[in-house]
């Protein structure tokens, strides 16, 4: 019993003790949200004295703040349907045929996953600006679709060729036409897929900053940028923009629970 | 798999295409035009031809930038890829422990760039941070706003809480597509834990280790949203890597012909070496051994 305990400690001490340390500093960001300004300034102690919700009320009664969770989700939503939409089809002819160009077009595609978005920042906004479309939650959405198609047709195309061609052949000997086939009896196939595609759109959508931030001035501004406005401008107010913060893990962290078999395959790219 | 020549299979990339294409191409072309111009306000622009990219490319502050962009990559794939091999090989393979521990370790790599410059600038301050006050107090001098060694001590402890799990899912992913029957010849033969890893686990997980090489270098190769947020570049230049450094040119000081001829030299370099991971790649695809996989 003892050395049986003694060696599972020794096994998996490796992954606890990487679990701990990526768990210690989201841990201090949750205990400062339940502080009161005064305690996070005044005393150093690793739990809330005096536990308090006052910072998450603050966000859920203000609009500056609530809003921004809004137009985040908005243009998260939006590029997510649409990355996942365009790259479907996309994948599928990368997957099954050999068509002109096809090596160089999806060595093309999988540059704009590479490009620094600091690159593009100044002429997306004038390229939006300038179609009208600034300060739009389409304007962002549209410009997250940079790394997001590719990725989704890098992912899709992955998890494509793991089905074999015969269930295509046989669809169309049935007298099936490609969007019926494609729709009826490919997609369920590669569900999967689409839901690790679309978690992906979703991450990397959420987690950007600097375009959204870009693209944005009031009526679309996401939840990211209004906190870097707080950091600024206050300077002071540790306790909000903690609870903000700790409120911007809540939606990763529900994804991924929805995901989690396929996660694993996911980060590989659907090539394992 | 055997793929079957359609040309009009192009009408399927269309849509893909034409999106990308706008959100891709015209911004950059944009880009292109400015480099070769100089202006003086009022939208009145004139050739200058190659002149800011000779400018870049000899000036001290893009060598200095581009240096430190080198070293801090270097920095972070030296540290992620072998701690997340190692973390990979010894997490458990099946049970509830696998849920947990995948859910729990992809955490950070949800969190919004910026929320992790935040949680990293409260963490490590000195005066309410828990990892600076616990420095601080054991008598070591630690002020990443003062001290550029602390600095970049923070961003790459940084860098190593939010992309490890990275390299640590990409890891596993492969270790488990290894199929047992492997393991059992292993065991047949008396191979030792060392000659399974080598042998074995190793060669199995070269693909989706070259993925993760690939997607550490270049997402720390742009960084940009968390040195911003935890140093703003500082203190001094010390963490002022080239993202940082391009919109502090482009955006701060509206220098746009330099800042647009900087950014084509950035994303000329990010292809090349996106290319040739990619040959790689591809040439690794067509290796008929790949069954496995």
């Amino acid at each position: 019993m003892n050395a049986s305990r003694k060696k599972f400690r020794a096994k998996y001490l490796a992954p606890t003790l990487y679990i701990i340390f990526l768990m210690t500093p989201i841990y201090w960001l949750l205990t400062m949200s339940l502080k009161t300004n005064q305690e996070i300034l005044s005393t150093f102690s690793l739990w809330p004295k005096n536990l308090t919700f006052a910072n998450y009320i603050v966000i859920f009664t203000d609009a500056s703040w609530y809003s921004g969770y809004i137009n985040s989700m908005i243009y998260v939503s939006m590029n997510t349907v649409i990355s996942v939409l365009a790259a479907l089809p996309a994948a599928y002819a990368f997957s099954r045929h050999r068509f002109l160009g096809d090596k160089h077009i999806f060595f093309w595609l999988l540059t704009n996953r590479m490009a620094p978005p600091a690159v593009f920042a100044l002429p997306f906004f004038q390229l939006y600006s300038s179609i009208g479309l600034f300060d739009t939650h389409i304007a962002v959405a549209l410009a997250h679709t940079l790394f997001n198609i590719p990725l989704a047709i890098w992912i899709l195309e992955g998890f494509m060729s793991g089905v074999p061609r015969e269930i295509d052949e046989t669809a169309y000997i049935d007298g099936y036409s490609f969007p019926k086939f494609f729709v009826k009896i490919f997609m369920p196939l590669i569900a999967s897929g689409i839901g690790v595609a679309a978690f992906f759109c979703f991450m990397f959508s959420w987690v950007e900053l600097l375009i959204a931030r870009t693209l944005t001035s009031v009526a679309a501004k996401p939840i990211a940028a209004v906190m870097t406005r707080t950091v600024s401008a206050s300077g002071l107010d540790w306790g909000v923009l903690a609870a903000a913060g700790i409120l911007t893990i809540l939606p990763g962290a529900l994804v991924i629970w929805f995901v989690r078999h396929h996660i694993a395959r996911g980060f590989a790219l659907g090539r394992v | 798999m055997q793929k079957t020549h359609d040309h009009k299979a192009l009408w399927l990339v269309a849509p893909a295409l034409l999106l990308v294409a706008f959100t891709a191409v015209i911004p950059l072309m944009t880009v292109v035009n400015y480099s070769v111009q100089d202006t003086f306000g009022n939208n009145q622009f004139f050739w200058v031809g190659t002149e800011w990219y000779r400018e870049i490319l000899r000036s001290d502050r893009f060598h200095a930038a581009f240096l430190r962009q080198i070293m801090f990559s270097a920095t972070i794939l030296a540290i992620e890829i072998p701690l997340g091999l190692a973390i990979a090989l010894s997490m458990p393979k099946k049970g509830l422990g696998v849920s947990v521990c995948l859910v729990l370790m992809a955490l950070p790599l949800l969190i919004p760039w910026n929320v992790v410059g935040t949680i990293w600038q409260i963490f490590a301050r000195v005066d309410i941070g828990l990892l600076g006050h616990t420095l601080n107090g054991l008598g070591i001098d630690f002020n990443y706003t003062q001290n550029a060694g602390a600095a970049w001590a923070t961003l790459i402890i940084m860098d190593v809480w939010h992309w490890t799990s990275l390299v640590v899912l990409l890891c596993y992913a492969g270790l488990v597509a290894i199929p047992p029957a492997y393991y059992q010849a292993a065991r047949i033969d008396g191979a030792s834990r060392w000659a399974v890893f080598r042998y074995i686990e190793l060669p199995k997980m070269s693909r989706v280790l070259l993925i993760a090489v690939l997607l550490r270098f270049m997402d720390s190769f742009m960084i940009y949203t968390e040195p911003f947020v935890v140093t703003g570049g500082g203190p001094g230049n010390a963490t002022t890597f080239l993202s940082v450094d391009l919109v502090k040119m482009a955006i701060g000081q509206f220098d746009l012909g330099p800042a647009a001829a900087m950014s084509v030299i950035y994303f000329l370099i990010v292809i090349l070496v996106s290319w040739a991971f990619y040959t790689i790649m591809t040439r690794e695809d067509f290796e008929p051994s790949g069954g496995a996989r």
